[in-house]
């Protein structure tokens, strides 16, 4: 990625509700164009940052920075920003069309000029031309998406913000929404912040990934990052399924797991490390035929299986231990229940992280 | 089980249990109704509907100047609707959206009073207003200014009917107010609206149902106000329905108090329906 200006900027933005601060001296800068998503749990305060973000909150302390100028105390319609809500917010008692011309009637722009600017979201947005006379509320969920999405593109806005708007939509056509936001990001080159509680939504989308715990970032990174180089134990474990075994470094440089009797080999060890946990994707486990075949082997028994579509997930259990193993379909072959299997990884494909 | 009746007398289930309802009502509602209606097609002064129909009643009405007594109550009642307009929109909006947990308070002292018989609360009226009263008495005792008393003028008639009425209109408005979604407002905020226009442009359209409901309602009451005119009013102005009581009790002329009646139904009847076309609540919310 080649370095872009910053548009906006956070220094030490606090936002408290009496004692609780809902965001917690978070720094950040998203970059001119960039499609950037603050991923988090439920409670974790991204709704109130958002909304910080494009003015509907006020921050507690600390500078929001956009293009350099502070707008802490600019309101909503004063910023060249706009936000796409959960509930879409649309106007029920408009058409579709005057739905996307609101912002532009609000800014005094000409009823055919309005109406010419429509018609074009209308075809950009793939939702036919009659439906600018036809009211929102005939609209079914994945239109209603493309018309809040339409509005606030009419806004032109500098940066678009958008609050789960997916969040209620079934899997199938929040997995097609996904990517044509995306590519409505790539045509239109605005910079996009994007709220969700997956990170599997997240990964599909974002050029960067904020993840979100309790006010405060706990990591920024691309999805590459996030997935493959977490640097704690909640970002590992919030993408999903994911092996976790708590470590201990042992003066031979090898990783003993008290809890399950066995000792690791290793990763690369950061500087200074003591004991944490070694995460290992479903996907890097493997069924071993004998233990010199993988650098970390552990016996079990298969408990269940479960067909994934394209890959088949395996619960095996050593002990009292669970263990997620995914697989390719063509790669998986037929195991019976109760088989005594060998599991095994590279070190190379796990991750030491802390807390 | 199924819905089947033995004997052979197969309604649908619903219209089995509404029928009681539908009885009653056509009973205690639509009968009393018709007879008014089919009085004021009886020869004047007569008590019976067995008598050939006529027109006899409507011609002395129109040949009377009942048309004045009619032109104040629809002045008094739309004057009325105006200012409770004017008074509650503000009011509703702070109990849907600023007063929080105080509104309930406010609720109830709109409520209590409600709780009193309306006459007993004009009369309250007049011991405020009148001479050596309440008011009057006060400034006299405390500033020894002797005002006129404002009873029996057209302004304390309009004061006594807004005030009687104010809960018809505060409550649904209030209610329409609460129905406006934050993240609309939020939303047209956001895509630039300044506080006016998001007032125009989605506050006032989406709490419309409410507001027109309320409007109406008043309406429809303060057609039939009786007590602030004759009370406070002192006669000062006559309504209509001084007129349509006159003719059933004093003058003993039900024919023409039952004319009087239907026209009066008639014109508020179509002026309700003129409204409702106008603000087609289903249109208004975008069902439609």
């Amino acid at each position: 990625m080649t370095p872009r200006p910053p548009i906006l900027q956070l220094r030490q933005i606090t936002k408290s509700f009496g004692p609780f601060a809902a965001v917690d001296r978070v720094d950040l800068d998203i970059a001119e164009g960039e499609f950037f998503t603050i991923v988090g749990p439920s409670g974790s305060g991204k709704t109130t940052m958002v909304r910080m973000l494009a003015g509907m909150e006020t921050p507690t302390s600390g500078d929001l920075l956009l293009r350099g100028k502070r707008i802490n105390d600019l309101p909503a319609n004063k910023r060249p920003t706009c936000m796409v809500f959960q509930s879409l917010a649309l106007f029920p008692h408009r058409t579709v069309g005057q739905n996307i011309e609101f912002p532009l009637k609000m800014r005094g722009v000409a009823p055919a000029a309005r109406k010419e600017r429509a018609l074009r979201l209308l075809s950009q947005l793939r939702l036919p031309e009659d439906y600018y006379a036809k009211s929102v509320q005939k609209c079914s969920g994945g239109e209603r998406q493309r018309v809040a999405l339409a509005r606030a593109l009419a806004f032109d806005p500098e940066i678009l913000f958008f609050d789960e708007p997916l969040s209620a939509i079934d899997y199938k056509l929040r997995k097609a929404l996904e990517k044509e936001l995306k590519d409505i990001h790539r045509d239109t080159g605005k910079t996009f912040v994007y709220i969700t509680h997956s990170l599997e939504e997240a990964m599909v989308m974002s050029d960067r990934i904020g993840v979100l715990k309790a006010g405060r970032f706990i990591q920024v990174g691309t999805p590459e990052d996030i997935y493959s180089r977490p640097e704690n134990r909640f970002v590992s474990e919030f993408m999903g399924d994911v092996n976790v075994f708590p470590v201990r470094r042992q003066d031979d440089g090898m990783l003993l797991s008290e809890p399950f009797g066995l000792t690791f080999k290793a990763p690369a060890l950061p500087n200074g490390f003591t004991s944490g946990y070694l995460v290992v994707r479903p996907e890097a486990l493997r069924f071993v035929a004998k233990a010199s075949d993988a650098d970390n082997v552990i016996p079990g028994k298969l408990y269940n299986e479960y067909a994934l579509g394209s890959r088949v997930q395996y619960q095996v259990r050593s002990g009292d231990h669970v263990l997620i193993v995914e697989r390719l379909r063509q790669q998986s072959g037929p195991l019976q229940r109760d088989a005594d299997v060998s599991v095994g990884w590279d070190a190379t494909d796990s991750v030491l992280v802390g807390d | 089980m199924e819905p089947t009746d033995r004997r052979g007398l197969a309604l649908p289930q619903g219209l089995r249990f509404a029928l009681p309802l539908i009885l009653a009502l056509l009973a205690g509602f639509v009968a009393p109704l018709a007879a008014v209606v089919a009085y004021s097609f009886m020869p004047p002064r007569t008590f019976g509907l067995d008598h050939s129909p006529t027109l006899a009643n409507y011609v002395e009405i129109v040949a009377s100047n009942s048309h004045i007594a009619l032109y104040w109550s629809l002045t008094f009642a739309a004057l009325t609707v105006v200012i409770l307009a004017a008074v509650c929109y503000p009011i509703a909006y702070g109990m849907a959206r600023v007063f929080g947990r105080w509104s309930t308070v406010i609720v109830l002292l709109f409520t209590i009073p409600l709780f009193v018989s309306e006459n007993v609360r004009i009369y309250g009226w007049i011991l405020f207003f009148i001479k050596n009263g309440v008011l009057l008495g006060s400034l006299k005792s405390l500033f020894g200014v002797e005002p006129d008393s404002w009873l029996f003028t057209k302004g304390i008639v309009l004061l006594g009917m807004v005030y009687v009425y104010l809960p018809f209109m505060l409550f649904p408005m209030t209610l329409g107010v609460a129905m406006v979604p934050a993240d609309a407002r939020e939303a047209a905020q956001d895509l630039g609206a300044s506080r006016w226009q998001v007032f125009r442009e989605i506050e006032l359209p989406l709490s419309m149902p409410g507001i027109v409901i309320g409007l109406l309602l008043t309406f429809v009451l303060a057609v039939g106000a009786i007590v602030e005119a004759k009370v406070l009013g002192g006669q000062t102005i006559i309504p209509i329905t001084h007129d349509i009581e006159i003719a059933f009790t004093y003058a003993q002329n039900w024919p023409l108090g039952a004319a009087l009646s239907v026209l009066l139904m008639l014109i508020v009847g179509a002026l309700v329906l003129l409204a409702l076309r106008r603000f087609d609540l289903d249109a208004i919310l975008g069902r439609r």
